[in-house]
């Protein structure tokens, strides 16, 4: 393998257990978003506009709709000859193997697939959030600074600071200290979970790591606190775009509902920076005489005879007579029957939500209904 | 299955679309919001398991090439087969038939080492079964089966149809190549199936004899020797030759008992991926019995028209009954009536653009 500059380390093994039923069957970055999308598009989106070509994607929790998914990572531009995406599932070596312990046990499991690429720089993502970000413009910070860590960093509301890694800095960016969810926090400038690391400084680190028998071998607990504490140049990389996390059934709802707004901070149409997913093969959507859609989302595939405000269609949605849908998320190829009332839901893919039935409540509650379940969330 | 090598023949397209083909070839004319003609009828190959397709052109053919690309998105970007673009290899033999096309490619067609060929063209907009033609085919002991549907269409015009009349035995005694349909003639849909080898023998007895400038006038001319079995199509197919057809045929997608037939009944029908987001729809938006793309943004009134990908519609601004091309712009207070805008019009804020009578055509590009 021919080197190169950067390699991304995607790390997509989470469970997402804050998502509910939602993410039964699948990991967290493999739901659905936007209307077309899965979470885990935008960080692979990012990667390919940034010219980041080598990705490796580590999965563990329900890894088979993400790897079929992902498949040869055509859909991204990353079905390359040298480099492109590689699925790394956790696997048995000679001397036994085991799960990932933390995000840098991932990394070290993998540093094999990292080596053979003898990179100048690796990237540490996750596929957890929406926002997007040129990679290549941190990593020019990265170079100019002369860092051997860069994390990226956003400032968060004050009373939020408390639920982040959270980084305290000198005039010139250099983290002097770094907090892991403070119950008191110095600054409000919290991680963002990415970070680009000397891929030779990385791996000394990991190594060490590994010895350390109470180590819970995370980046944000051990890794990045020893370079901290060594005196090693962690520069904080300020980030001003939209970024989510969509970890909890509110989030998830949030973020769905921002894209809505007339000009939403987060643009999915840039013809600069495509948000790239799999293509599913779809007519466009149909609207008929009677449906009436307002500021909404609606993807291909989708037949509306009813009423959709504010909400989010996925592809192969039917909306019946007379139904009404308000501030939802209908994932793909819901049925929905006639008269139906839904409002402030979020539908599990492959519902089928017979005639005349109401989901959801008016009370500012998120209902989530899965596996022909309905929860509803405060709140 | 037996192997089948695909032909999709745009040799004889006829550029009857006005400003629609003035610049690009009929079989990549925008159609039903996302896809162009040729989509059907090569997705409809792939889905009967056809992996090896020529697609033989003429002229205009850029917007085709930039379409097809390497045939990823129909699965034909194969080591073994594959997409086959085949522009003319003489450009002095353009204007004679398609003969010379399928004689300039025998080798493509010997080399494959298929054992049928099934040809078909790029102007038609059905779901079809391959598979089955071709059981009814060897169920037949045919050596020819060519695939018809009687005209009920009372629309189509002009002497540019091939007309078939079969005995009580679906075969067809007499093939009329280029002339206009009376209703209920069976219009043969140019689409043909035959052993590679007699089609190879019979594209080579044509170019020595010098009798026959067309495949379909090789046919017409040996149905005493062949046995030509004619094959009934039953479904929906579009008859589109002028700029009305395409309009009416158009519009025709706005009854889902078509478009279900077209895109969920047979097999899934595949475009080029634009990797638009999902259409927007905004608080002023007012959309009835439309068709709608991703990648559009709807501040405005929509009726009864169909949107393809990535359009902008202004605030109060009206589109009735029209078609409106991929990356239109129509500012905001504009009327758009009875007309279909080519990719990339931009429509001024309050200007009016109607017709009365006729679907008008706006040509690629326009400012308003």
């Amino acid at each position: 393998m021919s080197k190169k500059r950067c390699v991304a380390m995607l790390l997509a093994g989470g469970q997402g257990t804050r998502l509910g039923k939602l993410t039964t069957r699948l990991a967290k970055p493999a739901v659905p978003f936007g209307g077309k999308y899965r979470i885990i598009d935008f960080t692979l989106s990012n990667c390919s506009n940034s010219g980041i070509d080598t990705v490796g994607v580590l999965t563990q929790y329900q890894p088979y709709i993400l790897n079929s998914y992902i498949g040869i990572g055509s859909s991204w531009d990353l079905d390359r000859k040298n480099g492109g995406v590689s699925v790394l599932p956790p696997y048995m070596g000679q001397k036994g193997g085991e799960w990932y312990r933390g995000t840098a046990n991932a990394i070290y499991q993998n540093m094999y697939y990292i080596k053979q690429y003898d990179p100048e720089y690796v990237l540490v993502i996750s596929g957890d959030h929406i926002y997007k970000m040129d990679y290549s413009e941190m990593l020019d910070y990265h170079e100019q600074r002369n860092a051997d860590a860069t994390i990226a960093v956003l400032e968060v509301p004050w009373h939020e600071a408390s639920r982040f890694g959270i980084m305290n800095t000198d005039d010139e960016d250099r983290i002097v200290e770094f907090q892991e969810k403070p119950a008191e926090p110095k600054t409000n400038l919290a991680s963002m979970g990415i970070y680009i690391f000397n891929w030779k400084a990385l791996e000394k680190y990991l190594t060490e790591d590994e010895q350390k028998s109470d180590s819970s071998n995370d980046f944000g607990k051990d890794i990045i606190p020893a370079m901290i504490e060594d005196e090693k140049n962690v520069f904080a990389y300020s980030f001003n775009g939209y970024w989510k996390d969509v970890g909890t059934l509110q989030s998830l709802w949030e973020a769905n509902m921002d894209l809505l707004d007339d000009d939403p901070s987060l643009i999915l149409n840039d013809p600069a920076w495509k948000i790239y997913s799999v293509n599913p093969n779809q007519p466009p959507q149909y609207i008929a005489p009677q449906a009436k859609v307002t500021r909404s989302l609606v993807n291909e595939g989708c037949v509306v005879y009813g009423e959709v405000y504010r909400s989010v269609l996925f592809y192969g949605v039917h909306v019946g007579l007379g139904s009404t849908i308000k501030n939802s998320i209908i994932m793909p190829n819901v049925k929905i029957g006639a008269n139906v009332t839904i409002e402030n839901a979020i539908v599990e893919s492959g519902t089928v939500v017979e005639d005349g039935m109401t989901l959801g409540s008016s009370d500012g509650s998120i209902s989530l209904i899965a596996d022909g379940e309905i929860v509803s969330v405060p709140k | 299955m037996k192997k089948v090598v695909g032909v999709i023949n745009l040799v004889d397209e006829k550029n009857t679309l006005s400003e629609l083909t003035n610049h690009r070839s009929f079989a990549s004319v925008p159609f039903a919001g996302r896809y162009r003609l040729i989509d059907f009828s090569l997705s409809n190959l792939t889905n009967a398991g056809v992996n090896t397709v020529a697609v033989f052109t003429r002229e205009k053919y850029r917007s085709l090439f930039d379409h097809l690309g390497s045939g990823r998105e129909w699965d034909l970007d194969r080591h073994q087969g594959g997409l086959f673009f085949q522009p003319p290899a003489d450009e002095e033999r353009r204007s004679t038939g398609d003969i010379h096309s399928f004689h300039e490619n025998l080798s493509f067609f010997k080399r494959s080492l298929s054992h049928y060929v099934l040809v078909t063209n790029g102007q038609l907009v059905w779901n079809v079964d391959f598979d089955q033609i071709i059981e009814e085919h060897e169920a037949q002991n045919a050596d020819i089966t060519v695939v018809y549907k009687p005209c009920d269409d009372p629309y189509t015009s002009g002497s540019h149809y091939n007309v078939l009349y079969t005995n009580d035995d679906e075969r067809v005694d007499r093939l009329n190549l280029g002339v206009e349909p009376l209703p209920g003639d069976n219009v043969y849909l140019n689409t043909f199936l035959m052993k590679s080898s007699l089609l190879i023998s019979l594209v080579e007895d044509s170019i020595e004899s010098g009798k026959y400038q067309s495949i379909n006038e090789a046919i017409a001319a040996s149905l005493d020797r062949y046995h030509v079995h004619a094959h009934h199509f039953g479904g929906y197919v579009t008859f589109i030759d002028s700029v009305e057809s395409y309009y009416r045929y158009s519009m025709e997608m706005l009854d889902p008992n078509v478009t279900q037939e077209l895109f969920y009944n047979t097999g899934p029908i595949y475009t080029k991926v634009k990797h638009e987001s999902p259409a927007k729809y905004l608080e002023s938006s007012t959309v009835s019995n439309s068709l709608i793309a991703n990648g559009c943004t709807i501040s405005g009134t929509v009726e009864n028209s169909i949107l393809f990908r990535g359009i902008r519609v202004g605030k109060g601004a009206v589109i009735r009954n029209s078609i409106i091309m991929q990356k239109c712009e129509i500012g905001e207070g504009a009327v758009i009536e009875n007309v279909i805008l080519d990719k990339d019009v931009s429509v001024s804020p309050n200007e009016t653009v109607t017709s009365e009578d006729q679907p008008r055509v706006i040509a690629k590009s326009t400012v308003i």
